[in-house]
């Protein structure tokens, strides 16, 4: 029984849903980006390696400039770049959208590996210390983005939980919100939604479908790899190789469990999030001993999740019907 | 120039590789009148109003819209000079709704940006009660029967300003009702002013709805025709280029034992509904007994369950005296049964595969086709060409794609597939849905040499004309029971009619 109050004292723990916050916030974007892509018919994922590349690259501008918040600007720049690679193989040239995000995502992780000597003078992970050494940087940088303060009372538990909350956090909801309304508000999303249900109808009535396929992926660039700086300077201010650890995947798969809908996948994601929170807490719960050996064990848990859910969810989920198909028009 | 012509086309050649599908053709289409352009399979009907859309550039040769010289550089064009398609395959967004998919590309809009749905929604509600094209404006595409996508389609091109509707085959895809349901609506649009150009191969549907009639054979016009002065013999003359057989010979032919028998069969359709309930009947060697009735009242269940495509909940089923309830399609074609599907794209091939595995699809593991688990092509191709010349497939060409024959071509592989496996059994769907004359006279005559070799033959077909002509009895299906069992010879389509709308037999004859 002692299982049962170590978990429920996971829920009693403000801890476990700040944290269920931030596991959270990468899975909204990147999942988010996956929606726009797919959404007009292209599969995407490549969302692993634009959210890599987010981490490296916000994280490298953050620790030369000083500012996180250059940081994530750049790699916007950077994320959409990496997605115009993907457009480009797979609506200009129609190839296979899973071999082009594939090789994405090695081109990512390889490019990342090869460049931490380089930009950061040391393998493995980042350590600001020992960067400021290398590059005689002397001013004090932040390479976090700072928080902002909630008018919570301090020790109540909303303000234990939500008090200090990240900008970019708030920027995942507000994106989520912002997405949904240029998919099911605007003409634009209406031509988003005809272009991966069907491209041959919405050529023939004068629909670009390359043109809106192009902003699809492009847009999925744009919030993967912010999804990505989140990793870095929105949470620990580190870069580590290989940090996003399949959270591309996962993102991809709250896209699916949300039915390729930006509400749906935010919640999807908030799911696959606190599993991770409660893996966290838990494994680090007083009340039960959890000896070190199995401590990996417990990472397991968001990806049990995932199938379990994914698995009963699946059949129930309909992606856009040429999603994945790339388009050639006839002649 | 050709004022009073609503479309002149005039010397259009258009060239394929090794093709020549238009040949100097000339169609000559009056204001305000529904003009049917009708012939065979590849005679270049499509070709030619693909042309007049836009979709294609002719090689030579003018097109003049409303009496003005126009150039279609592309669907945009024939659009902005009134000309709106109604496509076969239709061209609808399945998640989208009604009011969305009618607007796609012109959308109302709320400053620029916003799409106005409400705006949309009352554009649309306005044209369709104008011209009786009853549509649920919040539906879902993928949530709408047939017909109603239809009307959609037509909306849309009325939302688009069309005064010139090309309707390309839009009954192939329509019930009966339909149909009917779609003339009402083309006689509200003459009324209205509109001209319509009328593509079909079924002409008796010509004879009904159309004013003048331009027929084409290989690519060339073979003759242009008042509707009120000519008769359907005429016509099928000028397709095919030769008399045609519109309604087959069957020579009297005395059935054998019973081989096929069903016993009080219930089968649940796909919402978990009884779609057959109770159904009983015998089918003898050398016996056609045709099924009629309405699309959708269990037939599709029906056959499905026979051929061991669909759970049996109650009941069973006999193959030459023994019980073959409940066994999978594979033990059934070994014992003698064989089924030409209803739908050949979904059930009846596999289009992306050349045309010799579709010829022995389902016997494959059967030799010499398998030999110990391999594959022995050899024989697959020297079959496949046999039967290519025997059943008269063309393009005489057995590597070609599935899916890149005529619909004609992809049914006679599908038959003789299934035709020279010597079945003892046959179960035939709707053999000739969406075939022209020639290919339909084919396809009865190989079912009447069937049933002259003895083979039992049970024929399901919504063509009440088709059932008559072929079959020795009729039963009448609705709601999945059988209303009654005619003979073809001592009744009339008025009867049947009465039996497929509910009627039981002994009520009709009371």
């Amino acid at each position: 029984m002692k299982v049962i109050e170590a978990i429920l004292d996971v829920f009693r723990n403000p801890q476990f849903y700040s944290i269920t916050l931030t596991s959270s916030t990468p899975l909204i974007f990147a999942s988010l980006g996956g929606v726009f892509s797919e959404v007009t018919g292209v599969v995407n994922i490549a969302l692993e390696g634009i959210m890599l590349i987010g981490a490296f690259v916000s994280t490298a501008f953050a620790y030369y400039t000083g500012s996180p918040w250059i940081g994530v600007l750049m790699a916007i720049v950077a994320g959409i770049g990496v997605a115009w690679l993907h457009a480009w193989a797979s609506i200009k040239w129609w190839g296979d959208q899973i071999v082009s995000g594939t090789a994405i995502i090695l081109i990512a992780q390889g490019i990342t590996g090869f460049l931490m000597k380089p930009v950061f003078g040391q393998v493995g992970q980042t350590d600001l210390e020992k960067f400021k050494m290398i590059k005689h940087i002397t001013k004090e940088i932040n390479p976090i983005v700072r928080p902002i303060k909630l008018p919570f009372p301090e020790n109540s538990f909303l303000g234990q939980a939500f008090g200090n909350i990240s900008p970019l956090v708030i920027l995942a909801f507000v994106s989520v919100f912002i997405g949904w309304f240029i998919i099911y508000k605007t003409t634009l999303g209406l031509r988003m939604r005809s272009v991966g249900e069907n491209p041959e109808a919405a050529d023939t009535l004068g629909v670009n479908v390359y043109k809106i396929r192009y902003f699809g992926v492009l847009m999925s660039g744009v919030f993967a790899s912010i999804g990505g700086a989140f990793l870095s300077v929105g949470d620990t201010g580190i870069f580590k190789e290989l940090m996003t650890g399949g959270r591309g995947f996962i993102a991809l798969a709250a896209m699916i469990l949300g039915n390729w809908n930006p509400v749906g996948a935010m919640l999807a994601s908030i799911l696959f999030g606190s599993s991770e929170a409660f893996a966290n807490q838990l494994q680090s719960s007083k009340l039960i001993e959890v000896s070190s050996s199995v401590k990996p064990l417990f990472n397991m848990v968001p990806f049990i999740v995932t199938l379990i859910v994914i698995g009963g969810f699946i059949g129930k989920t309909r992606p856009p019907a040429a999603d994945g198909i790339p388009y050639k028009k006839s002649e | 120039m050709y004022e009073e012509y609503a479309v002149v086309m005039k010397g259009i050649v258009k060239r394929f590789p090794g093709v020549l599908a238009n040949d100097h053709v000339d169609l000559f289409v009056r204001k305000g009148e529904i003009h049917a352009v009708v012939g065979e399979n590849g005679a270049g009907k499509s070709t030619l109003m693909n042309q007049l859309y836009g979709l294609l550039r002719p090689d030579e040769g003018e097109i003049y819209v409303f009496g003005k010289k126009v150039e279609m550089k592309g669907p945009k064009d024939a659009i902005k000079n009134g000309i709106g398609m109604v496509h076969q395959h239709f061209m609808l967004v399945g998640n989208l709704t009604v009011a969305e998919n009618v607007v796609l590309g012109s959308e109302t809009t709320k400053g620029r940006v916003v799409f106005d749905l409400r705006e949309a929604k009352k554009r649309v509600k306005e044209l369709s009660e104008r011209y009786g094209l009853h549509v649920d404006v919040d539906a879902k595409i993928e949530d709408i029967p047939v017909g109603m996508q239809q009307r959609v389609e037509i909306i849309k091109t009325l939302y688009r300003g069309a005064e010139i509707l090309i309707f390309d085959e839009p009954t192939a895809v329509l019930t009966p009702q339909e149909t009917e349901e779609l003339f009402e609506v083309m006689r509200r649009l003459k009324a209205a002013g509109k001209t319509m150009i009328f593509i079909s191969h079924k002409l008796n549907e010509v004879m009904e709805i159309s004013d003048n009639i331009t027929v084409m054979r290989l690519g060339k016009v073979t003759a242009k025709l008042i509707t009120k002065e000519t008769n359907p013999r005429e016509i099928a003359r000028a397709m095919v280029g030769r008399d045609v057989v519109l309604r087959v010979e069957k020579p009297p032919h005395e059935p054998k034992d019973v081989v096929f028998e069903v016993e009080n069969l219930w089968v649940k359709d796909n919402r978990g509904l009884d779609a057959v309930r109770g159904v009983s009947l015998k089918v003898r060697a050398g016996e056609i007994v045709g099924i009629a009735g309405v699309a959708g009242n269990g037939q599709s269940e029906l056959v499905e369950a026979i051929t061991g495509l669909r759970k049996i909940e109650k009941g069973t089923i006999k193959l030459l005296g023994q019980d073959i309830t409940g066994l999978d399609p594979r033990s059934l074609r070994n014992m003698g049964m064989t089924h030409i599907p209803e739908d050949r794209l979904k059930y009846g091939m596999v289009l992306q595969y050349p045309a010799y595995y579709n010829m022995i699809l389902g016997k494959h593991w059967w030799e010499p086709y398998s030999i110990r688990g391999f594959l022995n092509h050899p024989a697959i191709f020297e079959d496949s060409r046999r039967l290519f010349e025997e059943f008269d497939v063309r393009p005489r060409n057995i590597n070609m794609l599935g899916g890149n024959f005529s619909g004609g071509n992809q049914q006679k592989i599908v038959v003789a597939r299934e035709v020279s496996s010597n079945p003892k059994f046959i179960v035939v769907a709707q053999p000739t849905r969406g075939l022209d004359v020639g290919a339909i006279e084919f396809i009865h005559k190989t079912i009447l040499r069937l049933r002259e070799q003895d083979v039992a033959i049970l024929l399901v077909s919504m063509e009440l004309e088709e059932v008559f002509s072929l079959s020795d009895r009729i039963l009448v299906m609705y709601e999945g029971e059988i209303m009654g069992e005619v003979r073809p010879e001592e009744t009339n389509f008025e009867e049947v009619g009465l039996m497929m709308a509910g009627k039981r037999l002994e009520e009709v004859r009371a």
